[in-house]
């Protein structure tokens, strides 16, 4: 079946601006990320430049684009975390923070509401549940 | 689990054990140093079979692609063949002049024999004649006729004791690399650049500051030097020199603790640059030296709105015996 409204719609991704907007993205997330006293105990010890790489990579999912992840890389990933006390509480802060991210960035609050859904998704694959 | 031949010997691996772990377990004397897949000591060569992605990380493509790989790093799928690198990816070095910069910092000057392509902050592995391998930065100029490194004397260190006590000038070494991506690159002069480092991170900085005056850098150029006490500092009067020649080059060094007049600043070398630059958005920065320091550094910089992509970061991992 052709269906023209779709093949002119942009996805997600291109409309937030493709792999430039992540890299936009990823130092204003990551820096929320690291100062904000609700989980920043999570990020501690880690190297930066793997910490920043991964970032990118849960942002490029968020953002619809082109990734790796799975529900098992992110329970496996996250695993560690979940036995350190890791609960929806810190989700929630991920979540809001996601949003911050993107509003200083200027994006549009129905782009930001579709990023959100995205990360909400893999709440329980994160929290092992 | 997988056999790693060497010399005719296979050895099988052992769970989680690495290449490098299970040749010496084996009594193979491979030479090393960092254990972390850095420093690059522990190279070897399996040209033409399966090596992991991650055993490769950091080599220069060349390498990567004549099938050199890291040891320490390497934790393969199926069996290797390996040797160790080939004769020509070394070369000889002769000790041009060994000069105590302060009281455990030795200043080692190298005349490589053929061709030594690298760019100053860079890293090469020095090695001696029997083999044993460490890597030191380069503070020197890929203009001056000579290599320069700065080797602290680290205490029961095998290479930095024997290049303070043993090594005399005229005794050839070899060289490998260059590696690491901790140099100044062209394209932004007006860029200000923060470079900041404790001990011998000096060495690299003290190159990549020279190399950027050198390429016309117009913008700001602050170099920090962080050390315990005066005696830890060093090539103070050739930095003050350097800042006198040139406008944009400001040097300041810090020491935690007073031992007199001295002119260096006293108290943490991260207070002495963030009271100056609260807001680093815009400035590119190189953390070299002690790797609490630098990993502590660069996430100060990056809170203080640095770009991540603008920091280079060389923290020296210590050898892991």
């Amino acid at each position: 079946m052709h269906n023209m409204t779709f093949d002119q719609k942009q996805s997600l991704y291109e409309q937030l601006g493709g792999s430039p907007a992540v890299d936009a993205a990823v130092d204003i997330f990551y820096r929320k990320v690291l100062v904000d006293d609700r989980i920043s105990s999570f990020f501690d010890g880690l190297d930066m430049d793997t910490q920043i790489a991964k970032q990118k990579g849960f942002l490029t999912m968020a953002f619809g684009g082109p990734n790796a992840y799975t529900g098992k890389s992110m329970r496996d990933g996250h695993a560690h975390l979940v036995r350190r006390g890791l609960n929806d509480s810190h989700v929630d802060a991920v979540l809001e923070l996601l949003a911050a991210s993107l509003r200083e960035l200027g994006v549009t609050e129905p782009l930001i509401a579709q990023v959100a859904a995205i990360a909400e998704s893999t709440r329980n694959d994160v929290l092992g549940r | 689990m997988p056999h790693i031949e060497y010399a005719g010997v296979k050895v099988e691996l052992q769970a989680g054990e690495s290449v490098l772990d299970a040749l010496l377990r084996s009594n193979f004397p491979i030479s090393h140093s960092c254990k972390a897949g850095v420093c690059q000591s522990c190279l070897l060569h399996a040209p033409g079979q399966a090596i992991p992605e991650k055993a490769q990380d950091g080599l220069k493509d060349t390498l990567k692609a004549q099938g050199y790989f890291l040891a320490c790093a390497c934790h393969p799928g199926g069996d290797l063949v390996v040797s160790p690198p080939a004769a020509d990816l070394q070369v000889a070095a002769k000790i041009s002049c060994l000069q105590l910069l302060s009281e455990n910092v030795l200043r080692v000057r190298l005349t490589s024999t053929g061709p030594f392509a690298y760019r100053s902050g860079q890293f090469v592995t020095l090695v001696r004649e029997d083999g044993l391998s460490r890597s030191y930065s380069l503070a020197s100029l890929p203009q001056e006729n000579h290599l320069e490194l700065h080797v602290r004397r680290v205490s029961g260190g095998a290479m930095s004791g024997w290049l303070h006590d043993g090594a005399t000038a005229d005794m050839t070494v070899w060289l490998r690399g260059p590696a690491g991506q901790c140099f100044y690159v062209p394209g932004a002069p007006e860029q200000p650049l923060l470079l900041a480092g404790t001990g011998t991170g000096l060495a690299p900085l003290y190159g990549i500051a020279r190399d950027a005056i050198l390429q016309g850098h117009t913008g700001a150029i602050w170099l920090f030097h962080g050390a315990l006490d005066d005696a830890g500092l060093y090539l103070v009067d050739e930095l003050r020199a350097l800042s006198d020649r040139n406008a944009n080059f400001q040097y300041v060094p810090t020491v935690l603790r007073s031992g007199g007049p001295g002119e260096a600043e006293v108290g943490a070398l991260d207070g002495a640059i963030l009271s100056r630059f609260p807001k680093l958005s815009g400035w590119k920065g190189y953390v070299c030296g002690d790797p609490a320091i630098v990993n502590s550094l660069r996430k100060k910089f990056f809170l203080a709105g640095m770009a991540s992509r603008q920091i280079y970061a060389d923290p020296f991992l210590p050898s892991a015996a």
